[in-house]
């Protein structure tokens, strides 16, 4: 591992940064619960579309204070969502704060947040959402179901993509015709009219984790064709190398060969190609969800906070701060997309 | 050639019939169909259902009703609408010239910037420009085109450059057809803009790449030799080679089009086959789904034959053959 950051370091400086980038989100994924300082459905009604706090060191008299601060929000009117600053408030941040009543996961109780401010303080790092929810918060909490639903959803599809497509190229014939014309037909849907008619052939009204699984199943679903075709290209030359005759000879199983043999000699390129496809079931799974179709409220995907702002211009326009989650995809996108390209250049083995 | 394109064709058939008789199970799979939601309206009879039902031939087993749906489609009879009461392919016709438009359009757009971007990169491969416009294109291809799509309205919402959704503005009766079909490009852009934004990247890199291996070959290097200026060996030899792989792609990318915009189009509420679809899929329109899939199908078919097409005519090494 420390070895390939070395070469990664040497091949790409993007990809060396995106992989941090993208080790520092999953962290902030993982520990949701200690770092955000509201849970994910706490609703301040009276603080709806409420813009982002703003961080003070320097106060109005021109003071220093070491320990940053906010000052107070006061409801200008709450009908229309108009807020000002409160100067004559001030709030010190307060870090590793004791939180009653908070658990990791839903499940260990674990009582300490990140940083806070005294109760009638409020910090919205991102601002709010429509119900007065810490946008912040919520894009940590959705984190989880965003990033781990494109390592989820690939390593699905690449187990189907590599049997399938090794079984397909390395036998031949008619199985092999078969395989394939299964591969094509699916190639053959528009993806985006698949998903949606995959999603609509299940209830619409499921628990969140049910969800959660049913979009892993139909991006992975989706997904493995694409990749199965590729690898049984990549069998059917690898299989005439020599040493796949010698281990025939030795008398190994045909799913030995293929499973110790085959397969690993496409791992370089499923790597790179497995860290570049994680972008599109991100992107199906925030397609679905922007629509209302994929994880449903309260718990916060980085699709679903996008869905409020589609088709509600006032909500776009006083609050653009909802697009925040939006940014967060791009940010994974591309560092995916960066991580993938550096990890070629570390493989190819041309740059040995 | 003639031989070459029937064949292609008939090998497209039974992936089409494959195709089709999925989404059919699929779409059966779910649970109730349209007129299960009827249900729930005391106003209708339970027997007034159970006839609607017949008359559209879901009492059937959903195999029987697939083989009735491709007789009438045979027949070029797409079947009705639940929904809408009203001839499937008249909805759809509505719907998919819009979509085609603004896909056309997008299309065009992308290919007229990625291209010429993608040699000028090309020419000035390792130097500021060329790094600049890559990671532009980096960015391009990362930013979802949902989150295109939402800036720009929030940009045209903001300082009204754009109008925002629609295919028209209200206008006089005694508008001519030239300041309608102003009106009408005016309402593409938007949605246009938002699916170039996001087509651009891919296509400027390959194009790059493909101009970047003309470049190297040894062709390249006997045109140098023979004295040709540079701006001639560009044009001549390194582009026309160069552009071959990029019409393959342009039948893949008129089959990819039904499928990118309709998210885009749903967010910029351009009325094209996006929403037509959503709803249908969920309001189990079923016969409505099936002729978009037919379609999209369709749409592929047509797309790799007119690349086939287009690179016999640009390349006579394949036309010979």
């Amino acid at each position: 591992m420390n070895n390939l950051l070395k070469k990664l370091k040497k091949a790409n400086k993007f990809s060396f940064f995106s992989f941090w980038i993208l080790f520092l989100l999953y962290i902030g994924a993982f520990l949701a619960d200690f770092i955000s300082p509201y849970p994910y459905d706490c609703q301040y009604r009276q603080y709806s579309l409420c813009p982002p706090t703003k961080i003070h060191f320097i106060d109005k008299n021109g003071k220093f204070h070491l320990r940053p601060f906010i000052y107070g929000i006061k409801v200008i009117n709450p009908y229309f969502n108009e807020y000002e600053i409160d100067y004559s408030k001030i709030y010190p941040i307060r870090f590793f704060v004791k939180v009653p009543e908070r658990k990791i996961f839903g499940r260990i109780k674990f009582g300490i947040c990140l940083f806070r401010v005294e109760d009638e303080g409020k910090i919205f790092l991102f601002g709010t959402d429509i119900h007065g929810r810490d946008i912040f918060s919520r894009i940590l909490y959705g984190a989880r179901i965003s990033l781990s639903i494109g390592i989820i959803g690939v390593c699905i599809s690449f187990l189907l993509g590599l049997l399938i497509g090794g079984i397909s190229g390395y036998f031949g014939g008619k199985l092999d015709t078969f395989l394939m014309r299964i591969v094509e037909i699916i190639m053959v849907f528009p993806g985006f009219y698949l998903m949606l008619a995959l999603r609509a052939s299940f209830p619409l009204n499921l628990s969140s984790i049910e969800i959660y699984l049913l979009i892993v199943v139909i991006l992975s679903f989706i997904g493995w064709a694409s990749l199965a075709r590729i690898i049984r290209g990549m069998v059917l030359s690898i299989k005439e190398e020599e040493y796949i005759l010698a281990s025939r000879a030795l008398g190994l199983s045909s799913f030995r060969i293929i499973i110790r043999h085959i397969l690993p000699n496409t791992f370089s390129y499923s790597i790179t190609a497995l860290t570049l496809s994680i972008p599109g079931y991100i992107l199906g799974e925030s397609a679905l969800s922007i629509l209302g179709l994929g994880i449903q409220e309260p718990y916060p995907s980085w699709g679903n906070m996008l869905s409020s702002a589609i088709g509600n211009l006032k909500i776009l326009t006083t609050a653009p701060w909802m697009l925040i989650p939006g940014f967060f995809i791009f940010l994974t996108i591309i560092c995916f997309n960066f991580l993938g390209d550096g990890l070629r250049t570390v493989f190819d083995p041309k740059n040995w | 050639m003639k031989k070459y394109i029937l064949r292609r064709l008939a090998q497209f058939i039974p992936l089409i019939f494959g195709m089709t008789l999925i989404s059919f199970l699929i779409i059966n799979l779910a649970p109730g169909d349209y007129f299960t939601q009827l249900k729930m309206n005391p106003e209708i009879s339970p027997q007034t259902i159970e006839e609607m039902r017949k008359s559209f031939g879901l009492d059937k087993h959903p195999i029987i009703q697939y083989f009735y749906w491709i007789k009438n489609v045979l027949k070029f009879n797409l079947g009705e609408s639940f929904a809408y009461h009203v001839p499937v392919s008249f909805l759809i016709k509505q719907k998919l010239k819009n979509t085609i438009s603004l896909s056309i359009f997008s299309l065009l757009l992308t290919w007229l910037i990625s291209i010429p971007l993608g040699i000028y990169a090309a020419t000035k491969e390792g130097k500021w420009q060329e790094k600049i416009l890559s990671f532009l294109a980096y960015i391009g291809i990362s930013i979802p085109s949902f989150l295109i799509a939402m800036l720009l309205v929030f940009f045209s919402a903001k300082t009204m450059v754009f109008p925002i959704g629609g295919t028209t503005s209200i206008f006089s009766p005694d508008a001519t057809s030239w300041e309608k079909f102003i009106d009408y490009i005016r309402h593409l852009l938007l949605p246009g803009i938002a699916l170039t934004l996001s087509g651009i990247g891919s296509l400027y890199r390959l194009m790059k790449n493909n101009f970047l291996e003309a470049l190297e070959s040894p062709y390249i290097i006997t045109a140098y030799a023979k004295g040709l200026p540079k701006l001639k060996v560009f044009y001549k030899h390194a582009l026309r080679n160069s552009i071959n792989p990029m019409i393959t792609i342009f039948g893949y990318e008129l089959s990819g089009i039904l499928s990118g915009a309709a998210l885009v189009e749903i967010i910029t509420n351009w009325p094209g086959m996006g929403r037509l679809i959503l709803d249908a899929v969920l309001s189990q329109d079923i016969y409505l789904v099936m002729a978009s899939l037919l379609i999209g199908g369709i749409l592929l078919v047509v797309g790799n034959l007119l690349s086939d097409i287009l690179i016999a005519f640009a390349d006579p090494r394949i036309r010979l053959r």
